[in-house]
């Protein structure tokens, strides 16, 4: 019984990878869909509850696939779901990047490249704005964020400095009674 | 098969470097990767790691594995690719496990959550800031300045869906490059 579930982890989760452009957040309806619709592994609550924990832990967005592994079925289902989710997309990575390499003469692949630099920006900036909304509904948030990102631009700090002063003053605020979340 | 190239990195220190990434990439990694392997580290420019980072948001998965992959296999192969895949994910995967252990006990303490508050509001600010640090770096002309713009708006604002507006967005763009370079070439042809 075990083992069934373990393989249909892998399974489902290898299914997914190669449709995640934009990486485990552009697929997470395809995936409550799968998770909550149809298998009913776990309810609404659960699955957001889950993603909540997952945003709270550092590293690439595949972690809420890593955390449903292991809500389903422990370490191991955590190692299988991380395996299932990176590995397709990893090989077909690899091929590119060895394509790629070999081919950095060719015209047409050189335009591509240039063309796609900054549409990988124009979303970086897009994923900001999307935490912004996400994070700041008050002023001292919004202060928080437009200050980082000028001490980003402008300077070379490490940012875990500026992070670290956030979550110091979001605690001191709250304790004053000023709540952020 | 790998290519032995003239930049080797040892696994180790692929491994290290990703380690980092990983570690301090608390609210997503994509400011982190850019900072070791640009500023820190200076295997890329910002260029080539724009570029980079391209292919990869354009290719199924994580941005920052696509990345940890293909560097990976151009320092040390395939055995560099799984260093650096591996240095990537263990700290996250153990801390993610902490945290959903700690998790129901952590979350209703309201100290514990206006700081998680706090930092995701820095964090946005990291990302927003690494982005316009980019944009200034890479010296973009009007075409990849358009192009940045109307993908922000159409997934940022609008929260379009990423894959048809990247493919779509970069269909248009490349067609536009290739006749904005053929009217440079016809304009420098002597009348």
């Amino acid at each position: 019984m075990k083992e069934a579930l373990l393989f249909e982890i892998l399974r489902r989760f290898a299914g997914i990878s190669l449709v995640a452009i934009g990486g485990a957040n552009a697929v997470i309806p395809e995936i409550h869909r799968q998770i909550v619709d149809h298998l009913h592994w776990m309810d609404d609550r659960t699955f957001v509850g889950l993603i909540g924990v997952a945003q709270t832990a550092p590293g690439p967005n595949v972690m809420i696939v890593s955390l449903i592994g292991w809500h389903m079925a422990g370490p191991a289902g955590l190692a299988l779901a991380t395996l299932g989710m990176i590995l397709p997309s990893s090989v077909l990575a690899f091929g590119i990047g060895r394509l790629a390499h070999f081919h950095t003469d060719n015209a047409i692949w050189r335009r591509i490249k240039r063309v796609l630099a900054p549409l990988a920006v124009g979303l970086i900036l897009a994923s900001g704005a999307v935490m912004t909304r996400a994070a700041d509904h008050s002023a001292l948030p919004i202060l928080m964020t437009a200050g980082m990102t000028l001490l980003t631009f402008r300077t070379e700090l490490n940012p875990l400095v500026g992070i670290l002063a956030a979550a110091l003053i979001g605690l001191c605020a709250g304790r004053l009674g000023i709540a952020l979340p | 098969m790998a290519e032995p190239g003239t930049d080797h990195k040892s696994r180790r220190l692929l491994f290290l470097t990703f380690l980092k990434i990983g570690v301090c990439g608390f609210g997503g990694v994509a400011p982190w990767a850019r900072r070791v392997i640009v500023e820190e580290r200076q295997w890329l420019c910002e260029q080539d790691y724009a570029e980079l980072l391209g292919v990869c948001s354009a290719l199924p998965g994580a941005n920052t594995v696509n990345i940890a992959v293909i560097l990976g296999d151009r320092y040390n192969g395939v055995l560099g690719s799984i260093s650096a895949v591996a240095g990537l994910l263990l700290m996250p995967l153990l801390i993610l496990v902490g945290i959903a252990a700690l998790y129901e006990r952590f979350a209703i303490n309201v100290d514990v959550s206006n700081a998680v508050a706090g930092a995701a509001a820095a964090t946005a600010g990291l990302v927003l800031g690494t982005g316009l640090k980019m944009i200034r770096n890479l010296n973009p002309d009007i075409l990849a300045l358009a192009s940045c713009a109307a993908i922000f708006v159409l997934v940022g604002l609008f929260q379009a869906s990423l894959a048809l507006a990247l493919v779509g967005l970069a269909a248009i763009a490349l067609v536009a490059r290739i006749l904005m370079e053929r009217r440079t070439r016809r304009g420098k042809e002597p009348s």
